[in-house]
């Protein structure tokens, strides 16, 4: 059998057994809180795995040990920023969310605010975040199938992205955030076995020798030492100083953009408390944190066992090195059988990863149209339970569709730098107003709204003048030259111009309600009055 | 969550007294300098990494360099940070936010 049909059969498999758990929450999801947030009834290690599941995109599985084969210990730099930004979350915001918040990321910004103008902008923010990091995993899913699944014909990748993102719309229309939740975990558990079975056999391949392997990993991508430091792939010593501080640019949008990030946001609605929420993070925190480590091991064991070169030949930007490296370690030790076998494991699991991704993205663009901009904008608070659900179907639909035919669109271009761009506008734009809302007593409506608008349109205009949409050899547009911003990312700007314009808004206007800041703070700190977990 | 007058004053109440005031300071002495800290810490490992590639390339035994052992440390301080705060949480910070919200939702009620 040959590798792409049993990985065809294995994900098959995954999509049949998800299919089964949205059809059982479709039938347990009756209610708003239902939809919204799985009757916030899953316990701290179910949504810990869900949080690994919605955070560990392909990006950062194929993705990150890509970019260890080709440009080596630059990947982990980035792992690294994914992971230290969990820090934000546990402390400042999972807890205090959890017993302020509803629904959505909005439910927070709004409690103490004008509730039309800061629901706008919270969805607007909403919606642009997770469709920016939707579509770069749709486009993403149509270039991947080419290598995994072996369709190469342009309309087959298309078909592979209309099969995706109706597979997508499926689990979030008639599962809601139970069904996605459970897919969520499904994939988490696929993906760290996965990851963890190639690891144990490349480290097994070394006699668990972590020096041995990297000094196979130097050599053979034939950098040397340079390869274990950093500065191959960020603020390489060609670019100079710009170079640098674009790198710092880009680890602050990693380290503060997870926070303000709207899908990662609402899982802290699904548990019945606030301690539930800082459970689920520290598990989080643990399962994330062990996938990073494996991922190391993944990249500099494609690096030293298929080789830098075999890696690029097969994608320029390294996506393919950890199907490789199961491919060799799987002939290695099981003979060509067993190198399909892993191959086929691992695309697999690289598919489901991204189903479980946009599903979540897709909850969360939804519930925020629905809750957020027709509910309390639209309809100023009179809609009613059952309508409010119905439109959050009926709009997962249409973003689902939207992604479709963008991301059939954009097949081909490169549109990695939509998942920086999604980090640094959460991290301009909604950190600095979740932070303000929940610990400045003198915050208010035009505070939240210019932070929030501030930080999203520098962000925005700061990448459309950057070197990664105009005037480069990767860039979107390469024969034109608008790029006058020398930096790929705006983080070290636009997030203090966010949090700048947070303030300003703030101080420029004379709102100011002391009793809803009593109420928020003693809410938050103390869960008086949070909503509470469903019966069934 | 609709709230009225009277619920607003019970809030305003319990934010005046001493034991919530105690909460918010055990809250935010600990979160506040800790966030500064693990943010200073994983800038100065980014700064290094931009900056300090020498310095980052010393191999302390075999092959394994001081790049990856500061990377290694920021794992275990994540860690390290998590597990810390939900410690100081339990302890410090439950038993009080418990009392609290017993008090005022019989208030409220």
């Amino acid at each position: 059998m040959k590798s792409e049909t049993l990985a065809t059969i294995l994900f098959l498999t995954f999509v049949a057994l998800t299919l089964v758990i949205t059809f059982w929450a479709s039938r347990q999801t009756k209610t708003a809180a239902d939809y919204y947030a799985g009757g916030r009834s899953f316990t701290g290690v179910q949504n810990g795995l869900a949080i690994g599941g919605d955070y560990m995109s392909a990006a950062s599985f194929l993705g990150i040990a890509g970019i260890i084969a080709l440009s080596g210990y630059d990947g982990f730099l980035y792992s690294i920023g994914f992971l230290v930004a969990w820090l934000v979350a546990l402390l400042l915001v999972a807890e205090l969310m959890r017993n302020s918040g509803k629904f959505t990321m909005a439910d927070v910004l709004a409690f103490r605010m004008s509730p039309r103008p800061v629901r706008t902008a919270a969805g607007v923010s909403t919606i642009t975040v997770s469709i920016f990091y939707l579509l770069a995993q749709m486009v993403g899913a149509g270039a991947l199938v080419g290598l995994l699944l072996g369709i190469t014909s342009p309309s087959g990748k298309a078909w592979t992205i209309v099969g995706v993102g109706a597979l997508m719309i499926v689990y979030v229309v008639f599962g809601g955030m139970k069904g996605t939740t459970w897919v969520q975990i499904v994939k988490a558990v696929l993906l760290m076995t996965g990851a963890a079975l190639i690891t144990i056999l490349v480290l097994a391949h070394y006699g668990f020798n972590l020096s041995s392997l990297l000094g196979d990993a130097a050599t053979q991508s034939g950098k040397n030492g340079n390869f274990l430091i950093p500065g191959l792939k960020y603020g390489t010593e060609a670019q100079g100083l710009a170079g640098k501080i674009d790198l710092i640019s880009l680890g602050l949008a990693l380290v503060l953009g997870t926070a303000g990030l709207p899908h990662i946001l609402i899982r802290f609605y699904t548990v019945p408390t606030a301690k539930d929420a800082r459970k689920s993070v520290l598990w989080g925190i643990g399962i994330i944190g062990v996938f990073y480590l494996l991922t190391l091991v993944l990249g500099f064991g494609a690096a030293a066992l298929v080789g830098s070169k075999a890696i690029a030949a097969s994608d320029k930007a390294g996506n393919t090195a950890a199907p490789l490296l199961a491919k060799a370690i799987g002939e290695t030790f099981l003979g060509s059988a067993g190198g399909t076998i892993l191959l086929a494991l691992i695309g697999a699991v690289a598919f489901a990863t991204i189903l479980a991704v946009v599903a979540g993205l897709t909850l969360a663009s939804s519930s925020s149209f629905s809750h957020d901009l027709y509910a309390h904008v639209f309809r100023r608070g009179n809609a009613t339970e059952r309508e409010e659900v119905l439109v959050a179907r009926v709009s997962a639909f249409v973003i689902g569709a939207v992604a479709i035919g963008l991301g059939i669109l954009a097949q081909g271009q490169n549109v990695a730098f939509l998942v920086a761009l999604a980090f640094a506008v959460a991290a301009s734009g909604n950190l600095p107003a979740i932070l303000y809302s929940l610990f400045w007593k003198r915050f208010n409506t035009a505070g939240a709204v210019s932070a929030i608008y501030g930080g999203l349109i520098s962000a925005l205009l700061l990448v459309i003048f950057s070197p990664v949409v105009s005037g480069s050899e990767t860039a979107l547009f390469k024969t034109a030259h608008f790029n006058w911003f020398p930096l790929s990312n705006p983080g070290i700007i636009s997030i203090p111009l966010g949090f700048l314009f947070g303030y300003l808004g703030t101080v420029l206007s004379k709102e100011y309600n002391a009793a809803k800041y009593a109420e928020i703070e003693v809410r938050s700190l103390t869960g008086v009055g949070a909503e509470k977990a469903t019966e069934h | 969550m609709t709230t009225d007058k009277h619920d607003a004053s019970v809030y305003e109440e319990i934010q005046r007294s001493a034991e919530f005031q105690d909460l918010k300071r055990r809250f935010r002495r600990w979160t506040f300098p800790m966030t500064a800290a693990f943010l200073v810490w994983y800038l100065l490992y980014v700064v290094l990494s931009g900056w300090a590639r020498d310095f980052m390339g010393i191999k302390l035994f075999g092959n394994i360099n001081v790049a990856l052992v500061f990377g290694l440390l920021q794992f275990v301080s994540t860690f390290a940070i998590a597990w810390a705060y939900s410690r100081h949480a339990e302890k410090h910070l439950d038993p009080i936010a418990d009392k609290l919200r017993h008090e005022v939702e019989e208030k409220i009620q």
